[in-house]
């Protein structure tokens, strides 16, 4: 492990230096994402025509190189990390808003019946009933738009050194130190692995009501019907 | 009351889901729409409370008109119940029960506490409370569901075919819970189903809607069993109506046989020799509860030997259609006939049911209208 952790002082930051900007540079796009795709897929669930359209426009974006953003955005963001995460953010676009879309559209339609015969009106219904039931849709497109978003910070690297853990790879080849692709390569992987197991965690703490192992107990009617005997009252035994 | 006068709905696609509906749904009862699939009862019932708006026609509630007041608050007192209850399943039972009361502004201490009485008025375990809803089978999903629509106390209640996705054992109980709620609140009720029996069951008054959103029938179901106002009613009852109608009827009057009935530790001989053909009787207890038929001629006096006597019939709660119903399984033809302390009263063949029957008939014919289906009558189905 020796010289794992050296870092060439002309990247002006310690290891742990790198790891935070890279971490900075990959989550906060796709936190910014997640908040455009929130209101863009409840348009999309509400005006089912558009959908085709966002879909579309974001799977044309992210086939777009991010270099070509970076061609573009360097004229009004400069040699900045803004230039490196505007394009993450528009990325991780194409997998947040269909888990927004899936996850508003697994609400099973009795309980929108349910919520709009009690009065909650639209915008409360949306957040304080689809929302939370689309959660363990939106954390599975979180958890995969976070793992690219990791990995993608390193092509930074190519616009003066933004691309955090990255910036190692082109330093490798400048100095000839393998040794530091390898530290670049193992840190990004770790990374990703112990943010998705954060991410895993998160949901878990915000679906205690979800059936354990994916909802094989299943809602209605399986448990017994013995259970349902001993809720009865005396009376309606006879 | 709710009255639903000339009510139309024409769907965007052009499908006439109702066709100039008018009904008269009073307070303090259970009112059942019935009809099959398609023929517009969840469209009747939804634009009560104006999750679907009438293409014609005026709904009122107590003389006010339904469009005469914001649509949410309008909602919040009306109870609303569906199949598979559509619980909110990211919520607690108790918080999913006191969903409306926080609408409404109460605090969620006061919100809790009055989920929590709901929960035992619905007959569900308050160990429950803090559960979630996939932990909880069809039948509690549907207590809660029941529950949560009870919270705010709304003066009305729709409910669309609640109980039609659990099984029959479990329908039967929420039948009759449901029952001995509104027994003790007296909600004004609107009940929908398909299922005739349910219906019959649990409606006050029934209307029979046909397919294409018309009316067929509005009466009691005693009325409906007895006299269906078409051929299309008559076949939606079934092949048994005859037998369902006797429901509807009393054994308060059955003339019961008490000359075979005898206490254990009676002298045998005596009654063989009374009765040289052998006829059963009935032995009972020191008490008086029954034990079993013995063949007076054969019967040495052991108790391990007698026949089992089946179900019996309560006097007075149970109807004629359950008196004939034991009579027919008993094997001496004879039901047997109890007090509700279990105490036998005598015992009855099915020629003395019969008899009944043409006697309730003959005294129903004398006394039209046909008021004499009641709550009372309800409860011994
Ligand atoms: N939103 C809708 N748009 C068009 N047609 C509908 C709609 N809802 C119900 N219908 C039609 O209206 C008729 C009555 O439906 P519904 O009231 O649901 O019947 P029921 O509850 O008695 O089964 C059916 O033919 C159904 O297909
Ligand atoms: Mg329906």
């Amino acid at each position: 492990m020796n010289g794992f952790f050296d870092i060439p002082s002309d990247l002006q930051h310690s290891y742990g230096g790198l790891i935070a900007i890279h971490l900075q540079e990959a989550l906060v796009p796709v936190l910014v994402g997640l908040l455009l795709a929130l209101p863009i897929g409840l348009l999309c669930v509400h005006y089912d025509w558009i959908y085709g359209p966002v879909l579309w426009t974001s799977t044309v974006l992210y086939a777009i190189p991010s270099i070509a953003f970076f061609v573009v955005l360097i004229d009004y963001t400069g040699l900045s990390q803004l230039t490196v995460m505007i394009p993450l953010c528009l990325y991780s676009l194409v997998v947040l808003v269909p888990a927004v879309v899936d996850g508003i559209r697994s609400v099973p339609e009795e309980t929108n019946a349910a919520a709009s015969a009690m009065g909650i009106g639209l915008a409360r219904r949306y957040l304080q009933v689809q929302l939370p039931i689309a959660v363990p849709a939106i954390m599975a497109g979180l958890r995969v738009a976070v793992a690219s978003s990791i990995s993608l910070v390193s092509v930074g690297a190519l616009i003066g050194n933004q691309g955090g853990l990255g910036n190692l790879l082109t330093t490798a080849q400048l100095y000839g130190r393998p040794r530091l692709a390898v530290t670049s390569v193992v840190t990004t992987a770790a990374l990703a692995i112990v943010i998705d197991a954060l991410l895993v965690l998160l949901r878990r703490v915000l679906t205690p009501w979800e059936p354990p192992s994916g909802g094989a107990a299943g809602r209605s009617g399986a448990a017994t019907t013995a259970e349902d005997a001993a809720t009865r009252t005396p009376e309606g035994a006879s | 009351m709710i009255a639903i006068e000339d009510v139309s709905k024409r769907y965007a696609d052009g499908t006439v889901a109702v066709d100039r509906l008018s009904l008269q749904i009073p307070n303090h009862s259970i009112t059942v729409l019935v009809g099959p699939s398609g023929c517009g009862k969840t469209t009747t019932l939804r634009m009560i409370n104006r999750m679907v708006e009438p293409s014609g026609g005026t709904i009122r509630v107590d003389g006010e008109d339904i469009r005469s007041r914001p649509v949410n608050a309008l909602r919040r007192s009306m109870g609303y119940v569906i199949q598979n209850a559509g619980l909110f399943q990211h919520r607690t039972i108790l918080d999913n029960i006191a969903t409306v009361p926080r609408l409404l502004g109460w605090s969620k201490q006061r919100a809790r506490e009055r989920a929590a009485e709901l929960m035992e008025r619905v007959g569900l375990d308050p160990a429950m409370a803090r559960r979630y809803p996939y932990q909880l089978s069809g039948g509690q999903q549907q207590r809660v569901g029941v529950a949560r629509a009870l919270a705010a106390d709304p003066p009305i209640l729709l409910m669309d075919e609640p109980f039609s996705a659990v099984d029959p054992v479990v329908r039967r109980g929420l039948q009759e819970e449901l029952l001995r709620i509104q027994g003790e609140l007296g909600k004004a009720i609107v009940f929908v189903t398909h299922d005739m029996d349910e219906a019959i069951t649990i409606g006050d008054r029934i209307a029979v809607l046909r397919t294409g959103g018309k009316l067929a029938q509005f009466a009691t179901p005693d009325e409906i069993l007895s006299s269906p106002a078409d051929p299309f009613v008559e076949q939606f009852l079934g092949a048994d109506r005859g037998i369902r109608g006797l429901s509807f009827l009393s054994t308060r009057d059955l003339e019961l046989d008490r000359s075979r009935v005898f206490p254990v530790g009676s002298d045998w001989r005596e009654i063989a020799g009374r009765d040289p053909e052998g006829t059963p009787v009935l032995v009972t207890d020191a008490d008086g509860k029954p034990l079993g038929w013995a063949d007076p001629g054969a019967w040495d006096g052991d108790l391990a030997d007698l026949e089992p006597y089946g179900p019996s019939f309560e006097v007075g709660r149970d109807s004629l259609r359950v008196a004939l119903d034991r009579a027919v399984l008993s094997p001496t033809g004879l039901a047997v006939a109890v007090d509700a302390s279990g105490q036998v009263l005598g015992v009855a063949g099915q020629e003395t049911v019969a008899a009944a029957i043409r006697v309730a008939r003959q005294r129903r014919a004398a006394d039209t209208p046909q008021e004499t289906a009641s709550a009372s009558a309800k409860a011994g189905r």
